[in-house]
C-alpha cells in the first residue's frame, strides 16, 4: 500500500516536471468550451510564432471557469463566452481590462434531411415536434430565449440541456427535430447536422470578451497571448472557425 | 456477519490510517454545510423546483434500484454459481458501465435506445415510444449506471456465502427454484440488501448519463443533481441548498439501513 502511494507520488512528480524545466514559460488559458476549436488552432499559431511559451488550455462552461478562477485557480488568461461571467471577476479584481474579442450568434440546427421539416423560428412553439433549447441559466440558453420573445413566441421545449455541445449531440444523433445553438457549432459539427438561419438572430448576439487574470504586465507573456488573440492571425482564426468580429 | 460480540479494539497502527480517510471524505462536506446559506434555507429548498427535482429524483433512484435487484440479482447469481466459457468477459461487461464516464454511457445508451437508435428505432417506428425526454429515460439511464454496483456486490455475497446448505437441500429433493428461494436468497440477503442500497445511492446521485440520455426538464426529466448544477450556474447559494437537500434524504435512508442490515 504505502509503496503504491510512492510510485504514484513519483509519478505525480514525474509528470509535474517536465512543464517547468528550460527556460520555457506556460500561460495556463480558461476559455469558454465554445471556444475549444478555434482556441486550439490559435494555440498552434501562437507557440509556433513565440517558442518559448507553451500554451495550456483549460476548457470548460463560463460560469465553471469563473467559478474556478474565484476559488484560485492557476490562471493567467480567461476567455468567457459571456460578459457577465467577466464582469464578476472584474467586480473581485481578479480580470484586468478585459477586451471583446469575437462575437457569436445563434442558429437553428436539424439533423441532417430536416426529417421533421423544420421551417423556421415559429416551430420552436409546436408541441408536436422534439425540440432542444440550452437552459436558461446558461449563455446560449439566455440569447435563445431573447431571440424567441423578440420574435412573440413561447417555446415549447422538450428538453433544456445544460451546455450547447450536448445539445448539439441530441441533434447530430436524430434525437432531436431541432435545437437553438451557435453558428460555430453548426460550423464545427460538419456535415452532421443542417443549419437554418434565423433572420431576426442577427442583432442579438453574444460578446466574448478576453483579458489577463491576477495583474499581468503589459510585456507579460499572458499580455502577449491576448493581444495576439485580437490581432491579426488571432483573428482569422476565428473567422475561419465561425466567429464575427467584436 | 460479525455480530457486538466479536467486535474488538483495532490494531493501533489501523487508527491513523482510518482517521485520515474518514477526514478526506468528511471535510468537503463539512465545508459545504459551512458555505450554506442557513438563513434563507427554508425558501430556497421549498421552491417548485427544488420539489419537482426531488420527486424524481427518488422516484427514478428507487425504480431504477427495483429494476436492478429484478434483472440483477439472477445475474449475479449466473455468475456466481455457473461455470460457463467466457464468463469473466462477461464479468468484465458487467462491471464496465462503473469505467465508463457517465456521459459516454449516455451517449451509448441514445445510440442504442433512441428514436434513431439499434433497439429503440423498431421499437418507435411500431409503438412511437421513446425513452429520452422522458422519466423512463431517466430511469433507463440510472439502471444502466447503477446495476454494475448490485451484481457485483450480490455476486461477492453469493461467493463468499456457505453452499452445504443448497447441497443439503438438493439431496432432500428440493427443486432449484425451491433451494434458491429458500436458502440462496435468504442467505444473500445482506449482501442484497448492501448492493441495492449501492444501487440507490448511485442511482440518486446520477448526472451525466441522465443528462445525456434523457435530457433535461423541470417536472420531467430535471433530477436533483441536473438542477443543483444548473443552480451552479447562476446561484451558488441555492445549488449549495440543493445539495444539502440531497445530502439529508440520503442519510435519512442511509443511516437506518446500516443499522439494521449492514452491521
Amino acid at each position: 500500500m504505502v509503496a503504491i502511494l510512492i510510485v504514484a507520488g513519483a509519478l505525480v512528480a514525474g509528470g509535474g516536471c517536465g512543464s517547468g524545466d528550460g527556460d520555457v514559460a506556460t500561460v495556463t488559458v480558461f476559455a469558454a468550451a465554445s471556444l475549444a476549436d478555434a482556441f486550439a488552432d490559435v494555440e498552434q499559431a501562437f507557440e509556433a510564432a513565440h517558442p518559448g511559451v507553451s500554451i495550456a488550455l483549460n476548457f470548460a462552461g463560463s460560469s465553471s471557469l469563473r467559478e474556478q478562477i474565484l476559488q484560485g485557480a492557476p490562471a493567467d488568461v480567461f476567455a468567457s463566452a459571456n460578459e457577465a461571467n467577466m464582469a464578476q471577476l472584474v467586480a473581485a479584481g481578479v480580470a484586468d481590462a478585459p477586451q471583446v474579442f469575437a462575437t457569436n450568434r445563434l442558429e437553428i440546427a436539424v439533423p441532417v434531411g430536416n426529417p421533421a421539416g423544420v421551417g423556421g423560428l415559429a416551430d420552436f412553439a409546436d408541441e408536436d415536434l422534439v425540440l432542444g433549447l440550452c437552459a436558461p441559466e446558461v449563455p446560449c440558453g439566455e440569447l435563445s430565449r431573447q431571440v424567441l420573445t423578440a420574435a412573440g413566441l413561447t417555446p415549447a421545449p422538450d428538453t433544456e440541456e445544460p451546455d450547447v455541445r450536448a445539445l448539439l449531440t441530441k441533434v447530430e444523433a436524430g434525437e432531436l427535430d431541432a435545437a437553438i445553438v451557435y453558428v460555430t457549432d453548426v460550423l464545427a459539427a460538419g456535415g452532421d447536422v443542417e443549419g437554418i438561419e434565423i433572420a431576426s438572430a442577427a442583432d442579438v448576439v453574444t460578446r466574448y470578451p478576453i483579458a489577463t487574470v491576477g495583474g499581468a504586465g503589459a510585456d507579460d507573456v499572458s499580455a502577449l497571448f491576448v493581444a495576439f488573440v485580437l490581432g491579426g492571425e488571432g483573428q482569422a482564426i476565428l473567422r475561419a472557425r465561425g466567429f464575427a468580429g467584436p | 456477519m460479525t455480530d457486538g460480540s466479536r467486535r474488538t479494539r483495532p490494531p493501533r497502527v489501523l487508527l491513523p490510517f482510518a482517521a485520515v480517510g474518514l477526514a478526506f471524505l468528511v471535510a468537503p462536506l463539512l465545508a459545504l454545510a459551512q458555505r450554506a446559506p442557513w438563513s434563507n434555507l427554508g425558501t430556497l429548498v421549498t421552491a417548485p423546483v427544488v420539489t419537482d427535482a426531488l420527486r424524481l429524483s427518488v422516484v427514478s433512484a428507487v425504480a431504477a434500484t427495483g429494476l436492478s435487484l429484478l434483472f440483477g440479482v439472477p445475474l449475479a447469481w449466473v455468475l456466481a454459481r455457473t461455470a460457463f466459457p467466457g464468463r469473466s468477459l462477461v464479468r468484465a461487461l458487467v462491471t464496465l458501465p462503473m469505467v465508463l464516464p457517465p456521459v459516454v454511457g449516455g451517449a451509448a445508451l441514445l445510440f442504442a435506445f433512441g428514436r434513431r437508435g439499434v433497439v429503440g428505432g423498431p421499437l418507435y417506428d411500431r409503438t412511437d415510444f421513446v425513452l429520452p425526454f422522458s422519466i423512463w429515460g431517466v430511469i433507463a439511464a440510472n439502471t444502466f449506471v447503477a446495476m454494475p454496483f448490485l451484481v457485483l456486490t450480490v455476486e461477492s455475497g453469493l461467493r463468499s456465502g456457505d453452499d452445504r446448505f443448497e447441497d443439503a437441500a438438493a439431496t432432500l429433493g428440493a427443486s432449484r427454484w425451491t433451494i434458491f428461494r429458500r436458502i440462496t436468497l435468504p442467505n444473500a440477503a445482506p449482501a442484497i440488501v448492501a448492493g441495492a442500497v449501492l444501487c440507490w445511492a448511485r442511482a440518486l446521485g446520477e448526472f451525466g448519463a441522465t443528462v445525456t440520455f434523457a435530457g433535461n426538464l423541470q417536472g420531467r426529466t430535471q433530477t436533483m443533481p441536473l438542477a443543483v448544477f444548473l443552480a451552479l450556474e447562476s446561484d451558488r447559494e441555492a445549488a449549495i441548498a440543493l445539495s444539502l437537500v440531497l445530502i439529508a434524504v440520503s442519510l435519512a435512508v442511509l443511516v437506518p439501513l446500516r443499522d439494521r442490515w449492514l452491521r
